[in-house]
């Protein structure tokens, strides 16, 4: 470990490199070891070299096997000794070995012998000892002694008892339950560490009892609770109980006026406990905050900083959710800024940001500046962040926060830090459009000087696809060509896939581009040459003033809305041959997870020259097999494969899942089948598809599986004809139809004679979600504005009382099958709102985007708006209608 | 989403100036192995060397810990707790650590009187935190219970030896004389 050695104030240097431990070694520790086995006892010698032994494992040293259990034996002799220093050691070496069962009985009788000694230092200790060695069974043996303990009139040994038992509580718990009633007698003990022990434990015991918490709360919030720590304990399972009863409740909220009496504890603990209780409170009033706010107010002038830091932090995440009530401690707040400790001087400023309005931003701006240039990296994104949601707050105020933003990108910084200046700059520039030229050029000027080439790529991708549409492109050219001159090939290529661009989508630049593009066609680099011929060729090389034509422009711009990891696997399959690659034939539908994965826990491995295992696993080979079945062949394209779902238990008889094709008038039910009886082959087996509760389906063909071996799985095939282009939904019962015979699993010998047996499987249904194949889209901005406000439709939906708003997010996307866009599934903690994109395609290639707004009002109330973009508006209607029907 | 709400301690670091090890102890399994409590130890060490930490502790954040701090001397002492935890309960506990090793060091607090009293340093440990729940914050009584030596009122008066009757002695002293 080489550590800046950090010189003190201290004259004895010559002394300071000398330990009682220099030189130590283990070998020679475990040598001095055997005097635990002398006929004498010498304690102070005994306890030096347990030291020695304890410092070693605190070193990280560590016992083999053989070492451990020869120093445990040794160190059980040493319970002939009576020396009180000694023993007190002694119990700290056998915690640390953490012996093993057998080892443990040698000293059971020492320890419980202790147990039960006049000495209150050897009772707690003992208990504390063998409590944490001990496992079930012997725990009968001492139990009587451990509810004594509880009870005993010396507090130290009390706790003792009760912190054993909460640790206890985890493995052995029906023996912990027993002692509630000496448990309940502690909490009332005058004694406050016990009265905090005992209520922890009271509360592990009860806690997935509601009405025992409720009834242990009401009781003791009347009381006096001594001890500051059971103070906190009482607060934290009050706002459990408030938590809980806040969904069956209205009006005033129950044990508000507890929590507010809190506030004028003497402990500092426990009025911060109190006063954070309160702003976590779901649905916290404003009349509610005030109090706690106003004693948090105070801890921000306090003298000790961690006072400071609880009481700023708490106040941040305050200033999410209710950043009027912050508004008082702002002068506070800001005198902060200052502060030595660097975490309280952010989390100031942060929230200060949060709080601020309109008016104060130029003010905040200056004193952040100097502010940031002695904080560390971290700290420094956390300002950055805070300072993009500030801008989007206030896009009047956005030029002085983007001077701000370039003015911190050319100070020094590491790679994390610029990327979030680089980023806030990139989400300014797209969502105020005033902000954009400005931007621009502060990006263009931090290319000039980047070292890092994750950084000048995408800042070049950007320009390629804003720069074009701005009043002067022209200005940014100069820029983009130095990177072909100055960086490496990287960054190179991309400068000339960002040129191109320039030069397709400006006509007057186009000759002039093209100058600069056949200079690249001598780079030293294959990427660069290569791009540079491509675009050449593509855009038009006789260089004249022309407009380019649509197909090279989506060609150029065109997001890539295929999955690049679908196109990896389309590529590695692809075989050099005469015909070119389709990239129409790779699939679109995002993969949440390979399918054969999913399949492989529970399988047997195939045997020797079994067909492979498991069904087709991706979306093509899916449709192969299907094209290869002549019933199928005029079907058309598929549309989408569902995951497979499974219609049995797992471990039973016969395994079934169901893969289900859509096409555009047909769906396909893909039966994959298992048998997993080695004694049983099935032959002719079917399913009997029972299509009575889903009216608008009708059967036209199956395919049964002539004969179902053990462990090689066969596919059997449903065919059903359904209106053109129209979701149908319904429900399907099936039903597994097949002869059995018996099999000699020996021999491999089967019988000629066959039963006819039935298996009955779950339900299947078919949903609206499976008609929606999952598409990301790159931009969801783009996108949503690019298919235009035609038909789009927007309704609001209450959702019901839903768990968390997560929850509903996740209940929504599962529902409608669409892929979730730019990370919107993700809801954050505690947030009230949050808004989800999804993007997706409808059956007949229709393209769709949703827009969800969530809310949650109130008792976990959710409340939704449903905005839906389409090319059709009968679309954009059915989508609606799965969300009303779901 | 159910807090544990029993306050709980994930480690107690007591390290020198060059932040090696005194005395640590673990009590939770976010750090499994040797090298990964090292690895921890040198981002606190880092983190917090360049603090005042002398006159009031000192708090950071790391790795989603809160930690609590206090150095004297050449002695770095430290708390460590969940991101969620009360910071002033942690402060309660340092301050108990600190203060109980300064009674039992009889004021001369630095690596090499705590090395060599390392027995009433890892004793101390032992009495504050039980598997990382607060056993004792007063300081004065985890010094007592550490230093309450050869009080065995079952052992025979003779093997009380008269160094351990002054040493009992002394303690009384000092502690009533550090209060």
């Amino acid at each position: 470990m080489a550590q800046p050695l950090v010189k003190k104030d201290d004259d004895r240097d010559d002394e300071a490199e000398y330990s009682p431990f220099l030189g130590i070694e283990k070998g020679a520790v475990l040598q001095e070891a055997r005097v635990f086995n002398d006929p004498q006892l010498d304690p102070r010698r005994c306890s030096q070299v347990i030291t020695k032994l304890l410092y070693l494992l605190n070193q990280g040293e560590t016992f083999t096997k053989i070492e451990a259990t020869e120093v445990f034996f040794a160190v059980t002799k040493l319970f002939q000794s009576r020396d009180i220093g000694l023993r007190r050691m002694v119990y700290l070496m056998i915690k640390e070995l953490s012996p093993s069962a057998d080892e443990v009985i040698i000293v059971t009788s020492s320890l419980m012998k202790d147990m039960t000694s006049k000495t209150d230092m050897y009772r707690a200790n003992a208990i504390r000892v063998l409590c944490r060695i001990t496992d079930g069974t012997l725990l009968t043996q001492i139990e009587r002694y451990l509810k004594q303990a509880i009870v005993d009139k010396n507090p130290v040994v009390a706790s003792a008892a009760l912190v054993s038992g909460i640790h206890l509580l985890e493995t052995t718990p029906e023996i912990v339950k027993r002692w509630s009633n000496e448990v309940q007698e502690a909490v009332q003990s005058r004694a406050a560490l016990v009265q905090f022990h005992a209520l922890a434990l009271l509360h592990q015991i009860r806690q997935n009892d509601r009405l025992a918490v409720s009834k242990l709360v009401t009781s003791l919030t009347r009381g006096t609770v001594r001890s500051p720590l059971a103070q906190c304990l009482l607060i934290r399972y009050t706002t459990q109980v408030i938590r809980e009863a806040a969904t069956t409740q209205t009006g005033d909220r129950p044990f508000y006026d507890f929590l507010e009496s809190c506030l004028r504890h003497k402990a500092e603990m426990v009025i911060f406990e109190a006063a954070r209780a309160i702003t976590e409170l779901n649905g916290v009033t404003n009349r509610e905050l005030t109090p706690a706010i106003t004693v948090l107010q105070l801890f921000l002038s306090s003298s000790k900083p961690v006072l400071r830091f609880a009481a700023v932090r708490t106040l941040n995440k305050v200033a999410m959710t209710h950043p009027m009530a912050v508004t008082n401690c702002n002068i506070d707040m800001e005198s902060l800024i200052s502060d030595q400790n660097r975490s309280i001087a952010t989390l100031a400023i942060t929230t200060l940001l949060k709080t601020g309005n309109e008016s104060s931003v130029d003010r905040l701006m200056k004193q952040i500046t100097n502010f940031m240039s002695d904080i560390a990296d971290e700290f420094k994104i956390v300002v950055v962040e805070a300072i993009r949601s500030l801008c989007l707050k206030f896009p009047l105020k956005y030029r002085s926060l983007m001077n701000f933003l370039s003015n911190i990108l050319r100070e020094e910084g590491g790679f994390e830090y610029k990327k979030a200046i680089v980023d806030s700059i990139v989400i300014l520039i797209r969502d105020i459009p005033d902000a954009k030229e400005n931007g621009l050029l502060h990006l263009c000027e931090f290319i000039e000087d980047c070292e890092f080439t994750y950084l000048s790529t995408q800042i070049l991708h950007f320009l390629g696809t804003e720069g074009p549409k701005t009043s002067d492109p022209s200005k940014y050219i100069r820029y983009i060509y130095n990177r072909v001159h100055l960086e490496n090939a990287t960054v190179r290529a991309a400068a000339v896939s960002t040129l191109a661009k320039f030069g397709a989508m400006v006509d007057a630049l186009k000759p002039r581009v093209f100058v600069l593009l056949r200079r690249c066609l001598y780079d030293g680099d294959d990427e660069v040459r290569d791009r540079a011929t491509l675009y050449l060729n593509t855009v038009g090389s006789d260089g004249e003033v022309i407009e380019t034509d649509k197909v090279v422009k989506d060609f150029l711009f065109g997001s890539l809305d295929i999955p690049l990891a679908n196109i990896e696997t389309s590529l590695k399959n692809y075989e050099p041959a005469e015909q070119p690659f389709d990239i129409n034939s790779v699939p679109k539908e995002v993969k949440t997870q390979p399918l054969a994965e999913k399949k492989a826990p529970g399988k047997k491995p195939a045997g020797l020259g079994a067909p492979p295992s498991g069904p087709p696993s991706t979306v093509d080979a899916y449709e192969k097999l299907l094209s290869s079945i002549p019933e199928f062949s005029d079907f058309g394209k598929l549309f989408k494969s569902s995951a497979p779902v499974e219609l049995t238990e797992a471990e039973t008889e016969y395994a079934v899942n169901v893969v289900k094709h859509i096409f555009d008038r047909h769906v396909v039910f893909q039966y994959n089948c298992t048998n997993t009886i080695p004694e049983q082959l099935l032959e002719n087996v079917t399913v009997i598809v029972d299509a009575s509760e889903a009216e608008e389906f009708a059967e036209v063909a199956s395919k049964p599986l002539r004969s179902l071996p053990y462990d090689s799985p066969g596919q059997i095939f449903g065919a059903f004809e359904k209106p053109e282009g129209v979701p149908a939904v319904g429900k399907f019962s099936n039903m597994l139809r097949f002869i059995v015979k018996e099999v000699d699993p020996t021999t491999g010998d089967v019988e000629d004679d066959g039963v006819e047996d039935e298996y009955q499987l779950e339900d299947l249904e078919v949903v609206a979600a499976d008609y929606v194949m999952k598409v990301g889209v790159s931009n969801f901005r783009n996108a949503w504005e690019s298919i235009g406000p035609d038909f789009e439709r927007v309704d609001e939906y209450g959702l019901g009382p839903r768990e968390s708003l997560a929850e509903a997010v996740s209940a929504v996307i599962s529902l409608l099958g669409m892929q979730p866009c730019e990370g919107t599934e993700v809801v954050a903690n505690n947030s009230r709102s949050h808004t989800c994109l999804l993007s997706g395609v409808f059956i007949g290639n229709v393209k769709v985007l949703v827009r969800l707004q969530f809310g949650i009002d109130g008792p976990k109330e959710v409340a939704m708006k449903l905005a839906v973009r389409s090319e059709d508006d009968n679309v954009s209607d059915m989508i609606h209608e799965i969300v009303a029907s779901g | 989403m159910v807090k544990d709400t029993c306050p709980s301690i994930k480690n107690i670091l007591l390290l020198d100036s060059e932040g090696k090890r005194v005395a640590v102890k673990y009590y939770s399994n976010d750090w499994p192995t040797n090298s990964a409590k090292e690895a921890f130890e040198k981002a606190v060490f880092t983190k917090t060397q360049k603090t005042n930490a002398r006159t009031e502790a000192e708090i950071a954040m790391l790795e989603g810990n809160v930690i609590v701090y206090k150095f004297v001397q050449d002695l770095h002492f430290f708390v460590t707790g969940g991101e969620d935890e009360n910071e002033l309960i942690l402060a309660t506990v340092l301050q108990g650590f600190f203060d109980a090793v300064g009674l039992l060091l009889r004021g001369n607090v630095d690596k090499k009187e705590a090395l060599e009293n390392l027995d009433l340093i890892l004793l101390c440990l032992d009495e504050i935190v039980d598997g990382g729940i607060i056993l004792e914050t007063d300081a004065n009584v985890i010094a007592g219970k550490v230093a309450s030596h050869s009080v065995d009122v079952g052992a025979p008066l003779s093997e009380q030896t008269i160094s351990q009757a002054l040493a009992t002695a002394r303690e009384h002293l000092t502690r009533s004389l550090l209060k």
